[in-house]
């Protein structure tokens, strides 16, 4: 996990923007982006997106249960931005992320940032910033976990909890 | 069994329609609340909208007047993307003598997929919920938007979110609710929300005229002294007093009942020093709220317009993806 994190901070280190925004999706990302915002050089303002409202599977799934609150505290509007996450797999949320920071103005540009990149995507988007690639069976998923003492850790989870 | 106890919930005990805040679980009036938080901060951006309900249809019946509920619930389904209907029912089909459900029977022809119903008689939504469960249409939603004596469940909702929203938790909380009590489906609504929440003091101030006989079976403390139910009091709602009201023999006249029941700065000071002030509106200045109170620091009428907003767009989009 650390190590990822470390490769994905030097990796966006040597590319980003130095006026670039850190947008975090809830709530794998924005512990993540809270993390890259204190280790990266520069001033890169952090805010906070929850796509929920946005989702393609919401016809079939409903409303989530818990919902967060968009905070964006910067214009979108003219910014470069870079969208983080926890695991990029489907790209369905990333869409979802970007049709929501839309609704906030006309970024400069979007770039992706993700900690973990699963491979299996079912829409064309690539993370330019990736952490590590891994290769999981289909009907498992990675997990990323915040401790009360604000440590994050992965684990690979399926319907019966984590097996590791 | 249970569905005939709650229509409002589904098999799995997810809301199906908004019916009644009476009997509805503490955990589903909270994700209410708590699904409207982000919506309110949706007014504030460039575009106003989310996707949600693209594509649904929702019809807007009022059977009664509101055009304040009724915009509330226009302007709630346009951000979240759905088409609008208005019906004002009360000029249209029914003066032909169509029958409230072959209206529905009708709507549902068109594809509706809910339906926002103000109604004069207490249990017409109901009514028209279970008319669609009953044809196997439930996937069609009903939300009461006002019936009768009965329920204003989104008023009960917002009036909730606006008190959490100031004083964060209900559990130390002393709430009076001011006036026509006996006539109000906004004070029924809200009685029942506060009392699910864990509300410890729920107060209904008014002349013996205006309260139901048996309002105390609700968990409210009854007060005919506007002074002494004010006292201490974290929140108070002040409900509209209804000028139909004066032509019975229920109270002698306006001046008299604002001498007794309006709210005033004076009679406020009563209540704690950051008390809060609410009115579902529309308000009666100067009948049962005095306009440096309505327009005060403490008043928080206003925002109240705006949670409503929010909170109806949380049952739309909890209602639509059940």
């Amino acid at each position: 996990m650390e190590a990822a994190l470390a490769t994905l901070a030097a990796a966006m280190r040597e590319g980003i923007a130095p006026d670039a925004k850190l947008v975090g999706i809830y709530s794998g990302g924005a512990w993540l982006a809270e993390r890259l915002g204190e280790v990266l050089p520069g001033d890169h303002p952090v805010g906070y997106i929850d796509v929920s409202f946005y989702r393609d599977d919401y016809g079939k799934k409903g409303l989530r249960t818990h919902v967060e609150t968009t905070t964006l505290p910067f214009e979108v509007g003219g910014n470069r931005i870079v969208l983080i996450d926890d695991v990029l797999f489907t790209g369905r949320s990333v869409r979802a992320a970007i049709n929501e920071l839309f609704d906030y103005g006309r970024p400069e540009s979007i770039e992706l940032a993700v900690l973990v990149d699963r491979g299996g995507r079912e829409l064309p988007i690539e993370a330019k910033y990736v952490g590590a690639s891994v290769s999981v069976p289909p009907e498992r998923s990675i997990v990323l976990s915040r401790h009360l003492d604000g440590s994050l850790e992965l684990s690979i989870e399926d319907d019966a909890g984590a097996v590791r | 069994m249970l569905k005939a106890v709650n229509p409002q919930l589904n098999a799995d005990g997810a809301l199906q329609h908004l019916l009644t805040l009476e009997g509805l679980p503490a955990d589903v009036i909270g994700r209410i609340l708590d699904t409207a938080v982000p919506f309110v901060s949706i007014a504030e951006r460039d575009v106003k909208k989310v996707p949600l309900l693209r594509g649904k249809t929702v019809f807007n019946l009022f059977f009664e007047n509101s055009t304040r509920t009724r915009t509330t619930f226009e302007i709630a389904a346009k951000r979240l993307s759905a088409d609008v209907i208005n019906l004002n029912i009360g000029v249209s089909s029914t003066t032909k003598g169509e029958t409230l459900l072959d209206t529905i029977d009708n709507l549902v022809a068109m594809n509706a997929d809910m339906f926002v119903v103000r109604h004069g008689e207490s249990g017409a939504p109901h009514l028209i919920a279970q008319h669609l469960s009953a044809s196997e249409r439930s996937h069609i939603h009903v939300i009461n938007a006002g019936d009768g004596r009965h329920a204003h469940p989104t008023q009960g909702l917002l009036d909730l979110f606006t008190i959490r929203h100031y004083k964060k938790d209900f559990h130390g909380l002393s709430v009076a609710i001011v006036g026509d009590v006996l006539h109000s489906r906004v004070a029924r609504s809200l009685i029942h929300g506060l009392t699910t929440l864990g509300t410890p003091e729920v107060r209904a101030i008014g002349p013996q005229t205006l309260l139901p006989t048996a309002v105390e079976s609700l968990g409210v403390r009854v007060y005919h002294d506007m002074r002494e139910g004010l006292a201490g009091c974290d929140v108070v709602v002040m409900l509209r007093l209804q000028s139909e009201r004066m032509k019975g023999s229920l109270l002698p006249s306006a001046g008299e009942y604002f001498k007794h029941y309006g709210l005033t700065a004076a009679k406020l000071a009563l209540a704690k020093p950051d008390a809060i002030v609410m009115h579902p509106g529309p308000m009666n200045r100067g009948v049962e709220i005095d306009s440096a109170v309505a327009d005060g620091e403490h008043s928080v009428i206003l925002p109240q317009v705006t949670f409503g907003i929010a909170v109806r767009m949380a049952v739309m989009s909890i209602l639509a993806g059940s």
